[in-house]
């Protein structure tokens, strides 16, 4: 496959939508362990609201597409999550304006803004342990994957899953995470787990087209 | 799990319905978006008081809406931060013409929502400016950290600067007193038994019969130790001492010492606290001019207590003794 469709856009955003749902429980126990417990219900009543908002109003374009997601997030998410997932989502729309449909080189450079903007929004750099230690070697991975979309989604999907399991031994520095320090350690970030069902959403959207 | 609720969903819709019915002469409740607002605000020429945060620490926030406190509270779903487009629509129904103060506990959350509201609140034209609690001595603050939480001196903090605004003072100032009460305020917590979010459905974390948590949150998240069980005498030291070696307070000032209950611990057990408390605070040279004892900012049914001790001055007493109304905090009236 040489480009992203927005019919592929949508489906991402249906799979991650059911995906999140599915590994509430298991993205909630995470955030128990670290965080206040709420990170899996939280996206899951965020794409729940998306997806209803989409079927409502169906976007023209991928761009269209992305700002509503990314509003949505905003208005329903709340936490940390509401804001740094909403304002990815936003600059993912911003860098698509007007587009049907994007080639890998593309994909990978709006996922590099929103990276970005994650990592302004939040303060964090990688190490961290956040969604910005998935994000980021997801991203690398796909930039030498070539230029079939399938295969480099599905390299940065793998990458992104092996690098959320990497946040485990990591000392958690940003978010509520961190107010326990050392005892931080050993733990699967969230945050870092959600970003990796997206990848993996990404990857099999991308591979039934 | 056990709890008087009808379902999880519906928590904190219901209990604004219940605010509405119960306090309708102190406030009104928007249900889209979620806030409460004071029933009379806009106030023309006053400062618009805003603050907001997860639910389950009741009576904080929407318990300190009304005259001399909050002109609007965000309640989001518990221990969740209310989302940017709550904090804007709260902070236009009570945009009086003098600004809007933000007043909002350091969370990663909390910070970047408020921040998102007060970016959309700058396109309309309002003055804003915001006023950050983050007096948790219990959390290292480093760059390697979200910073320290912001928790007791939250309510004192909204308690003086809603009756500075009342006194007609302006933003600027406003602010500057907040940051003021921000420096010299400390406290510290501590859990006896951990809570349940009632979509959650579990307690967040596990303590034994023997154990408890030392320098917990506000949030169920666990604290910075777990040690033995200890004496009221010696959980109170545990706090204390941290407390007063953190700023430090010196002999001879003056402070308002606040003993406050995580939502499980009964005001008995509070006022032993509270007397070990200012057994402490005198052997220290301190003068407690002002006190709060009770439940103000809680974490859902979780026993324990937090202590906050903020140093005073005659503004901050009178501030502290001008009238309030709210459903929370009454008195001068």
């Amino acid at each position: 496959m040489d480009t992203f469709k927005l019919e592929q856009a949508r489906s991402w955003i249906l799979t991650a939508a059911a995906a999140l749902e599915k590994n509430s429980a298991l993205l909630c126990d995470l955030d128990a362990a670290i965080g206040d417990g709420d990170h899996g219900a939280n996206m899951a009543r965020g794409f729940s609201a998306v997806v209803k908002k989409m079927e409502t109003n169906p976007p023209a374009d991928i761009g269209a597409l992305f700002k509503s997601v990314g509003m949505t997030l905003l208005s329903t998410v709340g936490g940390a999550a509401g804001p740094l997932y909403g304002g990815f989502f936003l600059e993912l729309g911003k860098q698509t304006v007007g587009k049907q449909e994007l080639d890998a080189a593309m994909l990978v450079s709006i996922l590099e803004a929103g990276l970005a903007d994650i990592k302004r929004r939040g303060k964090a750099e990688l190490g961290d342990k956040t969604i910005v230690d998935a994000l980021t070697p997801a991203i690398e991975t796909m930039k030498g994957a070539g230029s079939d979309v399938a295969a480099a989604t599905r390299a940065a999907a793998e990458t992104a899953r092996d690098a959320a399991v990497k946040t485990i031994p990591l000392l958690a520095r940003k978010g509520r995470a961190s107010y326990l320090g050392e005892r931080s350690i050993g733990h699967q970030d969230p945050g870092a787990t959600s970003t990796a069902l997206l990848m993996e959403s990404l990857a099999e959207v991308s591979a039934k087209a | 799990m056990k709890k008087l609720i009808n379902s999880p969903e519906n928590v904190v819709r219901e209990e604004l319905e219940g605010i509405q019915l119960a306090h309708g002469d102190i406030v009104r409740v928007s249900f889209d978006p979620f806030y409460v607002a004071r029933k009379d605000a806009p106030i023309k020429g006053k400062v618009g008081l805003v603050s907001g945060g997860g639910s389950g620490h009741e009576p904080m926030h929407g318990g300190f809406v009304g005259l001399g406190m909050l002109d609007a509270a965000c309640p989001g779903h518990v221990f969740t931060s209310p989302t940017p487009d709550q904090m804007f629509e709260a902070s236009k129904a009570v945009n009086g013409g003098a600004g809007i103060l933000h007043i909002v506990k350091n969370y990663t959350g909390d910070v970047m929502n408020f921040d998102l509201a007060a970016d959309m609140l700058r396109e309309e034209k309002i003055d804003v400016a915001s006023v950050l609690t983050d007096d948790d001595v219990a959390v290292q603050d480093s760059l390697y950290t979200a910073g320290r939480r912001g928790v007791g001196l939250t309510v004192l903090m909204e308690k003086l600067l809603g009756a500075a605004a009342e006194k007609g003072m302006d933003l600027a100032q406003l602010k500057a007193l907040g940051d003021s009460i921000r420096a010299t305020g400390r406290s510290m917590g501590m859990a006896l038994t951990p809570c349940t979010v009632p979509h959650a459905g579990k307690p967040s974390f596990e303590l034994g019969e023997n154990e408890m948590e030392v320098g917990i949150g506000i949030h169920g998240e666990p604290g910075r130790k777990r040690v033995s069980l200890a004496s009221a005498d010696e959980i109170t030291q545990m706090l204390m001492e941290p407390i007063l070696s953190d700023l430090p307070f010196k002999s001879g000032e003056s402070i308002i010492l606040f003993v406050n209950g995580m939502g499980g611990t009964p005001l008995i057990e509070l006022y032993i606290v509270y007397r070990r408390a200012a057994q402490i605070a005198e052997k220290h040279g301190l003068k407690i001019v002002r006190n709060l004892v009770g439940s103000y900012i809680t974490s859902l049914e979780m026993a324990g207590t937090s202590i906050t001790v903020l140093r005073a001055n005659d503004n901050l007493i009178s501030l502290w003794d001008a009238p309030v109304k709210t459903a929370g905090l009454r008195w001068g009236i």
